[in-house]
């Protein structure tokens, strides 16, 4: 027994240097693995971030996580509708029942596709899940079964995550201010608060919680070389503004967050320029220095929202007036004949006074090269467009012009682009007119000027404040406005 | 002492009286209510009676935004400025009917037409003629031209019309059609034109 204590401890003794050494050559290897296989493990969870899902509504704006099923995007019903209204759920073996305000109710089946909602089947795009009693539906399925339990229309944007429920919708127009260095200024028809970011070449706001939809165009130009564009993105349940530039830029906020500045980092210090013009309301600007310039005109386009504080125009209904949609329509306007690169200076972008003198005042002093005067009305159908009918009158004296006749040189150009605007107007299958009218400031302008007249193509009234009718309508009169380039822009 | 069948006639007629008092009173009250009764002031019956001659009016329809020519016999008075004002009557007849093609407010009028040498005429309507005209380019287009057009095709010698709410100038009719200057009857004439409707 001795022996064979002595025997061990022999090869102890010998085994054991070996032993360590090789201990000591693999310590560093393992713990290199090991701390590759942790950090890979933390990468991985970091780079797949998770999917969210946003909601927005008149009631809540809220964030729900999304859960991967089948390859496929599934959100838990309850949750969807809880913030909404009183919601119960109750699971019955395979069964899952679901009741809304205690009227709506529906019925699901675990790995089914068909399901039941106020008597009526419906068929999902994908099983229904259910897992530890909660009722989880494919994300595609919320555009056909939310309206059964909220009885209102909702838009899923599927790929970004964005649920809209109702008429919720912050809309936004961009506008390249007429200074120097020049400033981006966005208006946002609600209170905005993004998350602002700064990387080299770009600055980008984050809207995460407020409904922002896409402006015509995912891209806006600008025509400068110093903030040159605007993308317009959505992912992962919010709306990305990435406004590129070669200099830094700084981001400012100001009406109560309905307008954010964008501004190169050096501006702060430096006099603001601001446009000439009357005294009065200060028109929303875009510079000069695009394509659609020509030679010293700084602006080729005015934009002219026709009437605007104490003056209502046309009561369109009991809440709608007049100078309300043409406000929409002129912000319209001004970003289609943007994203066409002509410049563009919009006489009324809120709800201010602008007399007729001032309208032609300042169209005149900018030397632009059409003048575009927006108006809207229930009676009729489609769009007129009109020219100056010239009062009598005319008596011109050497270089001045009579003020009531000033249109009178520039009268066949402007019935020159009424006719290109209406051809346009056809090819798009929008009924047209052409008139002439005594529309006052159109004969007070020396440049080709034109009214446009937008009315409803059916008896349906809301129409007019549909954004998808007036981008058809804006669209055809930048369309025809940009053919016309060179022509509206030769001397005159 | 009052006999007795004094005392209770004296009564009776009383409460009658008083009876009486309370309907007129609620009656009144019925009466002023009725909307539109005092304000409208068009004429039961034509003011000028005699002979008569043929006059073309052009009607404004709103329903296809158009101007149509239509013939009516009009009292045939013995200067111009009348035949201006029975033409401005017939008119606004038309659109004050209840199933008029291009409705005017309640108690819309033209208070008078001047003719001014050397060519002008000046067409003096009422405040409610303008104030509840309705708002619109094509819809103010549309009654300018009727007035206009309709006095130039049947009074020779008019070139120029102005247009005035009450005696005074307007800035416009209803938010769109000026009223600032004076109309070229040429002008005018043109753009009636382009109103015709379409065949």
């Amino acid at each position: 027994m001795r022996w064979i204590n002595r025997r061990r401890a022999e090869v102890l003794d010998r085994v054991q240097p070996v032993a360590q050494k090789i201990r000591r050559r693999l310590r560093p290897p393992l713990l290199t693995v090991c701390g590759s296989v942790l950090m890979a493990a933390i990468l991985l969870v970091a780079a797949v971030p998770e999917k969210h899902l946003s909601v927005y509504s008149t009631a809540a704006n809220y964030s729900l996580l999304l859960t991967q099923r089948d390859r496929r995007d599934y959100v838990g019903l309850l949750e969807v509708l809880e913030p909404l209204g009183k919601v119960t759920a109750k699971s019955d073996g395979q069964r899952w029942r679901l009741r809304y305000n205690n009227k709506i109710e529906g019925e699901f089946f675990a790995g089914r596709t068909r399901v039941r909602v106020q008597g009526r089947d419906a068929e999902l795009p994908a099983r229904f899940i259910l897992e530890n009693g909660r009722g989880l539906v494919p994300l595609s399925s919320l555009a056909s079964l939310l309206p059964r339990f909220l009885g209102g229309p909702v838009t899923v944007h599927e790929d970004s995550g964005r649920l809209f429920i109702g008429s919720v919708a912050t809309h936004f127009t961009a506008s390249l201010a007429a200074d120097n260095p020049p400033k981006l200024v966005f208006h946002f028809t609600t209170a905005v608060n993004p998350t602002v970011s700064t990387e080299p070449g770009s600055l980008r706001m984050t809207f995460s919680r407020e409904p922002l939809v896409a402006p015509a165009l995912p891209t806006l130009t600008f025509g400068s070389k110093v903030i040159p564009s605007a993308t317009y993105s959505e992912n992962n349940g919010g709306a990305v503004i990435t406004v590129t530039s070669p200099v830094p830029l700084i981001a400012s906020f100001s009406s109560d967050g309905r307008t954010v500045t964008i501004s190169p980092t050096s501006l702060s210090s430096q006099t603001v320029v601001t446009p000439p013009g009357p005294s009065g309301p200060t028109p929303s600007t875009t510079p000069g220095n695009g394509a659609g310039s020509s030679g010293s005109r700084r602006y080729f386009a005015v934009v002219d929202a026709s009437h605007g504080g104490d003056d209502r125009g046309e009561t369109l209904s009991t809440t709608l007036f007049e100078k309300d949609v043409t406000v929409a329509l002129a912000r319209s306007l001004r970003q289609e004949l943007e994203s066409r690169g002509i410049t563009v200076l919009a006489l009324r972008d809120s709800d201010v006074n602008l007399s007729l003198d001032q309208r032609a005042f300042l169209v005149n002093n900018n030397h632009a090269a059409v003048y575009i005067s927006l108006h809207a009305t229930a009676i009729g159908h489609g769009v007129r467009v009109y020219t100056a009918l010239l009062p009598w009158g005319g008596d011109d004296r050497g270089p001045f012009h009579s003020w009531e006749t000033s249109q009178h040189a520039y009268l066949p150009l402007s019935q020159s682009a009424a006719t290109d605007i209406a051809n346009e107007f056809q090819k798009r299958q929008i009924p047209v007119r052409s008139l002439t009218a005594p529309l006052r400031p159109l004969n007070n302008v020396t440049t080709a000027a034109l009214a446009i007249e937008v009315a409803p193509q059916g008896t349906d009234l809301s129409q007019l404040t549909a954004p998808d009718y007036q981008q058809l309508v804006t669209s055809a009169v930048a369309t025809a406005i940009a053919a016309d380039r060179d022509k509206l822009g030769a001397p005159q | 002492m009052i006999p007795r069948q004094l005392v209770i006639t004296v009564a009776v007629l009383l409460v009658a009286v008083l009876g009486m008092s309370v309907y007129a009173w609620r009656m009144r009250g019925r009466a002023a209510a009725i909307p539109g009764a005092s304000v409208d002031t068009r004429p039961l019956e034509p003011a000028f009676s005699g002979p008569t001659e043929r006059a073309t009016l052009y009607v404004a329809f709103d329903a296809d935004g158009s101007l149509r020519a239509r013939s009516a016999q009009i009292p045939l008075p013995t200067g111009r400025q009348q035949q201006a004002e029975e033409l401005m009557s017939a008119l606004l007849s038309i659109y004050l009917e209840k199933t008029s093609p291009h409705p005017l407010a309640p108690g819309a009028d033209v208070r008078s037409v001047y003719l001014v040498d050397p060519g002008v005429a000046v067409i003096d309507l009422n405040s409610a003629f303008a104030d509840g005209h309705r708002s619109g380019v094509l819809v103010e287009e549309l009654t300018v031209t009727s007035l206009i057009h309709t006095i130039s095709a049947n009074i020779p010698g008019v070139l120029k019309v102005k247009i005035l709410v009450n005696g005074k100038e307007r800035e416009t009719l209803a938010g769109h059609a000026d009223l600032t200057g004076l109309y070229d009857v040429t002008a005018v004439n043109q753009l009636s034109t382009e109103l015709q409707p379409v065949q």
